[in-house]
């Protein structure tokens, strides 16, 4: 009874803030779009590529703004852009962290200066611009937007299931998929691709910073929960929705939390429980005789 | 060149300014330093994790009414501290370490940003503890900057040599009888130490300009320890002051200025390198 008075309770609160609406609305397709292709960024190791495409997200933000385009039209072609050229170099010119960490720290620099210029060449410009594209702000999303995000974030969780069977070959054994013929290469540039939409999606939710944590803890939670790959891309798709959810629920209930604050600590808090579970359980196999793993490092 | 000099003095007649001189040698020193070893040991990820943390830490003592330098000093050693037992507690070195890293770094910023909105009116102070500021700092600041980074520097010497004994090949320094485990603790706090200095002038997400390149830009143009060690804190110093002026004279952040020095002096290293690399192969 309680249930149903308390879920007529969200529907009529869901029609009384249209607000609210369009946050569930575009919320629920970035949270499975993110969710299933986090699954896959965990599943091959490419976890830094994701926070790599976040800082490039808030750049290319920065630019489109600063040339007076639309703050999307730059989300986009600069995280599809990032994400393909990752894809090409691909595991050939596997740079280290050092590369890496200068080409990231100057790309969040750049979007710095961007960002001044925007400011400042429009004396009444939009000074929070730059706190909404890092952070996200998924209560300001207009009806128009939601649709967008919507349909960009289904298309990307379709897309994703199109290609999710040789794509799981591929990253679970890629010397036998490239001589089978499944073809390695590009799948995974059109893996980044995809991961590279689903970033610029999740950037206007969360924010560039954050989107991390939403493509990272769902998809760690479902892999420590299950080795099955497609319950566990199915389980990933689904706490990242869960963790939509619950955030925005909370940040409803509690006006003073961010809703991207609190959508990332219910993802958290979702990956802290698998993993304190699942520990559980491996300590208790290891109990029994014979397993007893001990490495010094 | 007496039109510069006079710029010059004019930009040291401001107080600001020369706060934030003071502030940026006493830091680029001590980042180059600390930053020659964190490359060596291929712990830049580490000192990227420390940086992250160092957010919530300074918007949260914000917050409190106490300065974002004890914030980012408690946070950053702390989670110094946490790096350097989790390995031994944990064991179950798998695929999700990366995973648990990203949540836990998106977990950090989003709480920073709770704390941030929490503190009204504060949303224009969020730039400046991400992207650098060096308009704020005050005389208090810089002594205790100089202070801790004494303390930093006065460790790094007596360790120093063990140190790049374990850093260079752990294998035969533990057989040597040299604290490996030990010295890896200590390092990680001086390193914790160096980040929530280097965040009070470039920010959270920027510290590599001044961590990594300079270190980076060092060891490619040469292997030499001694050399390489004198060389890393001055191309940081270049960094910070070149950084500094152009901000002054450009209304532009000093993140930007100081990345682009860092990022563009390294591309330099690596091309030259390169090139003379490539000579003298011809060569032979």
């Amino acid at each position: 009874m309680t249930a149903v008075q308390s879920l007529s309770g969200i529907v009529s609160s869901l029609a009384a803030h249209p607000f609210l609406a369009n946050a569930v609305f575009a919320g629920t397709a970035v949270a499975l779009a993110a969710g299933v292709t986090g699954y896959f960024l965990v599943l091959r190791g490419q976890v830094f590529t994701g926070d790599a495409l976040g800082h490039v997200a808030f750049t290319g933000a920065a630019a489109a703004l600063a040339i007076g385009l639309d703050l999307r039209v730059g989300l986009f072609v600069a995280t599809i852009g990032a994400g393909v050229l990752i894809g090409l170099l691909g595991s050939k010119g596997r740079s280290d962290d050092v590369v890496i960490g200068n080409v990231l720290a100057w790309v969040l620099g750049l979007g710095v200066f961007f960002l001044t210029l925007y400011i400042t060449s429009l004396s009444a410009g939009n000074g929070t611009a730059g706190v909404t594209v890092l952070f996200g702000s998924i209560f300001g999303l207009s009806q128009g937007q939601a649709w967008t995000a919507a349909a960009v974030g289904g298309g990307v969780v379709i897309a994703m299931l199109l290609i999710a069977r040789p794509l799981l070959f591929a990253t679970v054994d890629e010397t036998v998929a490239a001589s089978l013929g499944v073809p390695v290469r590009m799948l995974g540039v059109v893996f980044l691709a995809l991961v590279g939409v689903a970033t610029a999606e999740a950037t206007q939710a969360v924010g560039a910073l954050l989107l991390l944590g939403l493509l990272a803890a769902p998809a760690g939670a479902a892999q420590r929960l299950t080795a099955r790959p497609y319950v566990g891309l199915a389980l990933s798709g689904a706490l990242a929705v869960f963790a939509m959810w619950a955030g925005l629920a909370l940040s409803y209930a509690v006006p003073v939390l961010p809703p991207s604050f609190s959508i990332i600590a219910v993802a958290a808090a979702v990956y802290a429980v698998a993993f304190v579970v699942t520990a559980a359980r491996r300590t208790e196999a290891a109990a029994s005789p014979g397993r007893a793993r001990s490495e010094g490092e | 060149m007496t039109n510069l000099l006079q710029t010059l003095t004019q930009m040291l007649a401001y107080p600001f300014m020369v706060n934030a001189l003071e502030a940026g040698t006493i830091v680029a020193i001590v980042s180059g330093l600390i930053g020659w070893f964190m490359v060596l040991r291929r712990q830049s990820f580490a000192g990227h994790a420390l940086a992250v943390v160092g957010f919530p830490g300074a918007a949260g003592a914000t917050l409190l009414g106490v300065g974002a330098a004890y914030g980012y000093f408690t946070f950053c050693l702390a989670a110094a501290l946490v790096i350097a037992l989790l390995p031994r507690a944990g064991g179950s070195g798998r695929t999700d370490e990366s995973a648990v890293t990203g949540t836990v770094q998106a977990l950090a910023l989003a709480c920073g940003f709770l704390f941030v909105s929490l503190y009204h009116g504060f949303l224009n102070g969020i730039d400046a503890l991400l992207f650098g500021s060096f308009v704020g700092i005050s005389q208090g600041q810089v002594t205790a900057l100089l202070v801790v980074g004494a303390c930093v520097l006065v460790t790094l010497a007596l360790i120093g040599r063990p140190l790049l004994f374990s850093s260079v090949d752990p294998e035969v320094a533990a057989a040597g009888n040299v604290p490996v485990r030990a010295l890896s603790f200590v390092f990680l706090l001086l390193l914790g130490a160096a980040v929530a200095e280097a965040s009070q002038i470039t920010g959270t997400l920027l510290v590599f300009a001044l961590l990594v390149a300079p270190a980076a830009i060092a060891q490619t143009v040469t292997s030499r320890p001694s050399v390489g060690l004198l060389l890393s804190p001055i191309i940081a110093l270049i960094v910070t002051w070149g950084g500094l002026t152009l901000a002054y004279f450009w209304p532009y952040p000093i993140g930007f200025f100081v990345t682009s020095l860092a990022f563009g002096g390294y591309v330099a290293a690596r091309v030259a390198a390169g090139l003379v690399r490539r000579r003298s192969k011809s060569a032979w």
